[in-house]
């Protein structure tokens, strides 16, 4: 069988097909940078002295990681980007007020079978709509600007068959920390996890999303779900109508020969403890470590169904004394669809601050930097040794409802007595 | 940062895992310069190591190094605290391409941590691809593809693109 990654390269090539292995050079469809890895993409593409981007139409560029500003060299940062932006006749230039790139890229500008690098590790994300999708340096994401292409070393396949229905407790976060859990934080290092299986029906493209994006805590180098009828919907729902007849090998197949086997029907809440994603476990092997800080929001837990889902569980109820809730939504769609449904009302009613679409406290910049000796449970993506501020703290990583739940009685707590789960099938 | 073929340093060595954010944490992002992220190299592994980091020592570290945010930052900051090479038992990807790109010297070779001491003067040899232990052993490393080598070379990607461009 031949990976979904390897034929999106094959394609690229015009090749029937490539080798796992292959140093291939490809034309990328799609760069992408951030306020924070962009300012030294500027500095090489300066000092090559490129007076113009043949293609500017490739490059995607964000005011995410500091909006608003937090301080005098961020804003200068953002003026310099927008001063490039304009310079170059880039149109796909997002203001401090659009969100997260990865949110925002996964809203409209990424196709299945495109070829995308990204100025920063989480890239992987949008491998989930069956795309090709990887981190790269700032000088890397500089050169493919510039050229147009880059190289490529062909990624060997980890197969991972998806058995069984994910219960309604747990979601696309729980599924990535238990496969992290088990293969740790090199088990697929510079590999491709590509997903299979009849699980797949019951994972939303924000499962998926979750997955792909947290693949590269496992050391993945792209995470990619094949094309299914989840991800042709998510598309019409965004109003783009996918031309299926080019993207028929990007369908489901058949699992061949998995390296791993993931039971959905057993996923368990999961809590990652300090200081690696890969130290997950069963939330009952957590619950009752008190906490001082929730976080919803980041690339990884700010979209609308995990605001949803926080907003069901805090409808009517309280932030229990003393603990903190921040909410950000992922994306300005996200904040819109989150107003007009009232849940950013039953935010306010519990006590939470809501915070403006943007990564907010994820990568300790500002909008929430924990203090030392805080305990912190967060739906973002990493809990390294100061990540989110002081390295005195300690950062639990969780799906919004684990979140929630612990924010409503202070200490970790499992999410479903407040989902009315049913007893737990094994 | 030019390549030189043999490079003789002290070791300091490092554990298993050491991610961006303990190698240049969030809050110096917003500076781009390499003598100011120097200062603060690995300040998230233990502050006092980037007082401790001399010109021309060699890092020495477990598995997995450099995995998490791919900020260039991170290998600015070691280059910055003059720091020529980083032998690893493993790397995380972008950060190696990182390295590479940025004319920082990244070497594999599983079992180093178990080999070389805190302050062991090592010598690495890239002709022969050897680094030399103080007690005279050698221990060989996989050599560079020699497309990786010519950008090694030039002292990064910047540095050959600037050659190719003078070429054509």
């Amino acid at each position: 069988m031949k990976s979904l990654t390897s034929q999106i390269f094959a394609r690229a090539l015009g090749k029937e097909k490539v080798e796992a292995g292959e140093l291939v050079v490809v034309k990328v469809d799609k760069v992408m940078m951030h306020d924070i890895t962009g300012p030294i993409v500027l500095d090489v593409i300066e000092s090559l002295k490129v007076d113009e981007i043949r293609n500017p139409s490739l490059v995607y560029i964000f005011l995410d990681h500091y909006s608003p500003p937090p301080n005098i060299e961020a804003a200068n940062i953002h003026g310099r980007l927008r001063d490039f932006a304009n310079k170059f006749k880039i149109e796909n230039f997002f203001e401090i007020n659009e969100g997260i790139c990865h949110q925002v890229m996964c809203e409209g500008p990424v196709k299945p079978g495109e070829i995308i690098i990204g100025a920063n590790s989480h890239t992987t994300t949008y491998g989930a709509l069956a795309s090709f999708s990887t981190g790269v340096g700032s000088s890397e994401a500089a050169y493919a600007i510039v050229s147009g292409e880059l190289w490529f070393r062909v990624p060997e396949p980890f197969y991972i068959e998806l058995e069984g229905a994910l219960p309604n407790y747990a979601s696309g976060k729980d599924v990535i920390l238990h496969i992290l859990s088990k293969i740790g934080v090199e088990g697929a290092l510079y590999k491709a996890m590509e997903f299979s299986g009849p699980g797949l029906k019951s994972l939303k493209v924000a499962d998926r999303l979750t997955i792909s994006n947290m693949s590269v805590e496992g050391g993945a180098k792209n995470a990619i779900f094949p094309l299914d009828d989840i991800t042709i919907k998510y598309f019409n729902d965004l109003g783009i109508n996918l031309n299926l007849k080019q993207l028929e090998y990007l369908k489901p197949v058949d699992p061949y020969n998995p390296n791993m086997r993931v039971n959905l029907n057993v996923i368990e809440p999961m809590i990652a403890k300090p200081p690696s994603p890969a130290d997950a476990v069963p939330v009952s092997y957590a619950e009752g470590i008190g906490v001082d800080v929730g976080f919803i929001g980041s690339c990884t837990g700010g979209r609308y169904e995990d605001l949803f889902i926080a907003a069901k569980i805090l409808k009517g109820r309280k932030l229990s004394r003393g603990v903190r809730l921040i909410i950000i939504p992922a994306s300005k769609r996200v904040y819109g669809e989150a107003l007009e449904n009232g849940l950013i009302k039953i935010f306010y009613d519990a006590g939470a601050i809501i915070g403006p679409p943007s990564c907010g406290p994820c990568f300790g910049g500002h909008l929430g930097v924990v203090g030392d000796n805080e305990t912190v449970i967060t739906s973002s993506n990493r809990n390294f040794k100061g990540r989110m501020g002081s390295p005195n703290a300690s950062v639990y990583l969780a799906s919004p409802a684990t979140v929630v739940a612990s924010t409503l009685e202070g200490v970790i707590a499992d999410p479903r007595k407040y989902l009315g789960a049913k007893e737990v099938i094994v | 940062m030019k390549f030189k073929e043999i490079i003789k340093g002290t070791a300091i060595k490092l554990g298993d895992n050491i991610d961006t954010d303990a190698i240049i944490p969030s809050k110096y992002l917003v500076s781009i310069s390499p003598r100011e992220l120097g200062k603060h190299a690995f300040e998230g592994v233990d502050p006092t190591l980037p007082n401790k980091i001399r010109e021309g020592d060699i890092l020495v570290a477990g598995r997995n190094f450099g995995c998490g945010s791919s900020r260039e930052h991170a290998v600015l900051a070691i280059t910055g605290a003059g720091i020529k090479a980083v032998i690893a038992e493993s790397f995380a990807r972008i950060f190696y391409r990182n390295a590479i790109n940025r004319g920082l010297l990244v070497i594999e070779i599983p079992g180093i941590k178990d080999e070389v001491k805190e302050g062991d003067i090592i010598t690495i040899n890239l002709g022969e691809s050897t680094v030399t232990l103080p007690t005279g052993k050698k221990l060989k490393f996989k050599q560079f593809p020699i497309e990786i080598m010519k950008i090694m070379k030039a002292g990064g990607l910047l540095e050959y693109l600037k050659e190719e461009k003078r070429k054509h």
